[in-house]
């Protein structure tokens, strides 16, 4: 067994795991944090994706081990103080997300480029996200979505595709 | 108008979002019950082999390890076959052979995942490897080897199905001046849903309850089924879907280990979750399509189309379990006539064993039908090359006639409505057809390679009309029920399931339409048999125009009751009462009006005496008809000289689902639709080598698009309401799949049809292309 101690969106975790756990495990399992998901075996759909140290990881070909003492952020801690994240934003009112499977993963990404890229193009979200499947949406709105949450952290006006609720 | 209910036609924004956006989502593998233990599943190396033995001593003396279930287990309690949705049985676990790689041969039940994942690797099956039948086509020969010797009939044919007039259909083939031909192959998919399947199965020991989270698209269904299977009385046995990450028809089927983990629960009285990896759910879990087409088009020297002639070998795996309505073991394949004007056709379909997975469920499609679609949009192409004659054209000259709605098909199909040249003229137009042709042409002359593809096709959805459909007996109807609280807000259930879909929005948007109050003040529930009423589940793109039909209806009964409640409140006659701009009001006075919300108050605090309190009613819709969404898609394609890759430069679809609800999500279908359909038209397939091994067992080899690929879809829309659907919707989930593919690989063989190219199978790799391009001198090295 072996000591991990890591920080998750800022609060501390610690645990006696086996050097084989994997990290997505010990997100989901130790930590309890279920908004990170599992969808392959082959680190190919990303559905996993957190940051680790602020760089997006797939969890599921990382052992928990690995990242002792790191500083990880998953998809529950994007928001803050009750305020949606402008990425969580751009994905509600750009409707980028149907199933929600992936959307986790996929966030988690678009919050690691914005950081670098505040403005990317279409080219440069897809080819950011090209590490997510996404088998709902076919990735327009994704892009869509992603592009408005930059505009937000911009300080840009911004109107998505929804309606805003009555 | 009194409130903002934001019903049809808002793009009003999803309801269900803000848990997902949360990561507060529900799906199975999130939930962890006391006491809970886990599975995993030992499955076959083998396409087909002899078992001689099992032994799991092994496994057994693991620490942690509970039991090892085997087919023989299973076989003692009656459970080691299980019936198909298609009259056919399927092994839970085998007792004494496998057929096909990566079936079920044990599992283990553990107290950790990964205690189970070990001791799978320490149990000991003694396999007696025998011959695989891998060519559906080799597998009708007599000598073939049985895929099925528990049958009845020696034989690896399953049935003959056929539909349309032969004698009519060959007479004019002779007649015809002319006859375009093609052998077209539709391989083997899996919709790779991003979620696996997987299921809790706890059993309480002290109530006799048990209760099944499942990923499941049809939880009704599966109750009935597990109930009738396992003997423990209906209102014993609780299925849930909780949140389901995507279904597109893979999680229609009922797969073994649902009933494994069931069965260990039973016996263990302790809760059991198995989730599959993705590997197990990519090579064992039912495919679609696998159909070898021979297709036949007759038309006159003018191009007016005469009949359609079909013949094809569906490869149906191990076990027929395909997920159709009973009568269609081909689905809807017969609608293959799509939208032209035609006097006869005949379609032959005879159903297969090899030794692979059972196959037959849908990828997003409805039964069968983008078989249909790619088969019919791919030959009138077929006849446009020989007749020298633009596609467009060809199409124009022989589409079903707006004016011949609704339209009786060769094959016995009643089209509810159409308007197939507005679709096209409009995507033409909007595209800028003629200049791509010009475009197209000077490219030609100068040795540059360019395509156009068209595809104008028709869904039929919405199963389905009692007299017809149904599945295993159940008829295909489906429900809502609504209850209106007393301060004017309402909880609808209803017995179809989202995996997506958006139906928390879009069934409360119904509502709000239909009564008159805010779409905020509504909540929709679905996947809980406990709670729901009974429906048949989602999928065939049926949820709006049968229980979204159901919808309207219980809101319509609970608005005959509100009128006599209005009429109390305004002192007015019922007769003089009507529902105007979302509320009752007196006739011809509009300052004497009462909302919905001051109705429901009134149903519980102020009802007139002698009539029941309460407002609430049901409905359980049974569908006159299909109804038949539409759509025209234009392709542009450039070919790559130097590695024959395709590059899909424009796409555009003009779409065609009646009355919409919601623009937003409507338009979210159809994108994710579209990559669907580009998906096996370029990319994915399932293909097998000679002994049965899966060549495209994982993620690595079976190619999802990825956000590189997928183009930036283009949209438009056409409206033709459905006449007889209560609102005039059709449903749209999966046209754009069904669509897709042909406008892909037409624009790859126009593209090439220079060459004498007059084909392509899907998916359109780049070898392929390549190739053709090398024997013409066109490659660029």
């Amino acid at each position: 067994m072996a000591q991990v101690k890591v920080n998750i969106n800022g609060a501390p975790y610690q645990a006696e795991v086996e050097p084989r756990l994997l990290l997505v495990h010990f997100i989901r399992e130790v930590a309890g944090l279920t908004g990170t998901h599992v969808g392959c075996d082959s680190t190919s759909c990303g559905a996993c994706t957190v940051l680790v140290d602020g760089v997006p990881s797939k969890s599921c070909t990382l052992l928990a081990v690995q990242v002792d003492g790191g500083d990880l952020q998953t998809v529950e801690g994007l928001e803050r103080d009750g305020q949606l994240h402008p990425v969580q934003e751009g994905f509600w009112e750009e409707h980028g997300l149907q199933c929600g499977f992936c959307t986790p993963g996929m966030m988690m990404t678009a919050v690691a480029l914005l950081e670098r890229n505040s403005n990317p193009s279409d080219d440069e979200v897809r080819r950011a996200i090209s590490g997510n499947l996404c088998r709902c949406t076919g990735y327009v709105n994704i892009v869509k979505a992603i592009q408005y949450a930059g505009a937000k952290m911009r300080g840009e006006p911004v109107t998505g595709a929804a309606e805003s609720a009555a | 108008m009194a409130v903002a209910v934001q019903g049809m036609g808002h793009s009003v924004k999803r309801k269900e979002d803000p848990r997902f956006l949360r990561g507060k989502g529900n799906y199975v593998d999130d939930l962890k019950l006391p006491g809970m233990l886990y599975m995993d599943i030992l499955r076959s190396p083998y396409a087909h082999a002899n078992i001689k033995g099992i032994d799991a001593s092994r496994a057994l003396a693991m620490p942690g390890v509970l039991a090892v279930v085997t087919g023989k287990d299973l076989d003692a309690a009656g459970l080691a076959w299980m019936p198909t949705l298609m009259s056919d049985k399927q092994m839970v676990l085998p007792v004494d052979r496998v057929v096909y790689q990566a079936q079920e041969v044990a599992a283990v039940i553990a107290t950790e995942r990964y205690i189970a994942a070990d001791a799978i690797t320490q149990i000991d099956v003694d396999y007696e490897p025998l011959t695989p039948v891998v060519d559906p086509i080799r597998a009708l020969d007599p000598s073939s080897p049985l895929v099925r010797p528990d049958r009845e009939n020696k034989t690896n044919h399953i049935w003959h199905w056929e539909a349309g007039d032969k004698e009519a259909t060959d007479r004019l083939f002779e007649q015809a001046a002319v006859v375009a031909k093609e052998d077209i192959y539709i391989p083997r998919i899996h919709v790779c849903s991003i979620e696996t399947c997987g299921c809790v199965a706890s059993f309480d020991r002290i109530n006799g309850k048990l209760t099944i989270w499942m990923t499941t698209q049809a939880p009704h269904a599966i109750r009935t089924v597990f109930s009738l299977v396992s003997g423990i009385p209906e209102h014993k046995i609780r299925v849930i879907s909780p949140d389901i990450g995507g279904g597109f028809g893979g999680k229609v089927p009922v797969y073994p280990g649902y009933v494994i983990a069931t069965v260990a629960s039973l016996q263990t009285g302790r809760p059991v979750k198995w989730i599959e990896d993705r590997s197990e759910n990519l090579q064992a879990d039912s495919f679609a399509r696998d159909y070898h087409i021979t297709a036949e088009l007759a038309a006159d020297a003018d191009g007016t189309m005469k009949a359609l002639r079909v013949k094809t070998v569906a490869d149906h795996g191990a076990f027929d379990a395909a997920a159709n309505p009973s009568k269609f073991p081909a689905g809807l394949f017969s609608i293959c006539t799509g939208s032209y004007d035609m006097q006869a056709a005949h379609v032959e379909v005879d159903g297969v064993y090899t030794n692979k997975p059972p196959g037959g469920v849908a990828y997003r499609c409805s039964f069968r039908v983008t078989e249909a679609v790619h088969a019919v949009e791919r030959m009138v192409d077929s006849l446009a090359l020989k007749l020298e004659m633009d596609p467009a054209e060809l199409r124009l000259k022989n589409f079903i006639p707006p004016e011949k709605f609704p339209y009786k098909s060769a094959t016995g199909w009643e089209y509810d409505s159409g308007n197939y040249p507005a679709a096209l003229h409009k995507a033409m137009e909007r595209i800028g057809y003629q200049d791509l042709r010009r475009e197209q042409a000077e490219k030609r002359a100068r040795g540059e390679l360019m395509g156009i593809g068209i595809s104008t096709f028709t869904e039929i959805v919405g199963a389905g009309p009692s007299h017809t459909f149904d599945i295993l007996g159940i008829k295909m109807f489906d429900s809502c029920e609504i209850r209106i609280h007393p301060t004017g807000s309402a909880i609808v259930r209803i017995g179809v399931q989202t995996q997506g879909q958006g139906h928390e929005t879009t069934f409360a948007q119904i509502a709000a339409e239909e009564l008159g109050l805010p779409v905020a003040n509504i909540t929709v529930e679905h996947g809980d048999t406990d709670t729901a009423p009974y429906g048949l589940g989602t999928y065939a793109s049926r949820s709006t125009p049968t229980a979204g039909a159901a919808t309207a209806i219980a809101a319509r009964k609970i608005r005959e009751k509100g009128k006599l409640l209005a009429a109390h409140l305004l002192e007015a006659s019922p007769d003089d009462v009507e529902w105007v701009d979302h509320q009752f009001q007196v006739k011809g006075d509009p300052s004497r009006a009462k909302t919905m919300a001051d109705i429901a108050f009134a149903a519980y605090t102020n009802h007139p005496q002698g009539m029941e309190a309460g407002l609430e009613a049901v409905d359980y819709y049974d569908p006159p008809n299909l109804t038949f969404p539409f759509g025209a898609y234009i392709c542009v394609v450039d070919i790559d000289r130097g590695t024959g890759e395709v590059k899909i430069r424009r796409f555009l679809a003009v779409d065609d689902c009646g009355n919409i609800i919601n623009p937003m999500i409507v338009e979210g279908q159809i994108h994710g639709g579209l990559t669907m359909g580009m998906a096996p038209a370029l990319l994915e397939e399932i293909t097998y080598d000679e002994a049965g091994n899966i060549r495209q067992g994982t993620f690595m080899d079976y190619l999802l698009p990825t956000a590189m690929e997928t183009p930036a879809w283009e949209t438009d829309k056409t409206c033709t309401p459905s006449p007889h659907h209560p609102f005039g919707a059709k449903g749209v989930g999966e046209s754009a799949t069904v669509g897709a593919p042909p406008a892909i690989a037409n624009a790859v063989v126009d593209a090439l049809s220079h060459l004498g190219v007059t084909h392509m199978d899907i998916p359109i790799k780049p070898w392929m292309v390549y190739k053709v391009l090398e024997e013409h001198g066109l490659a660029q090295p």
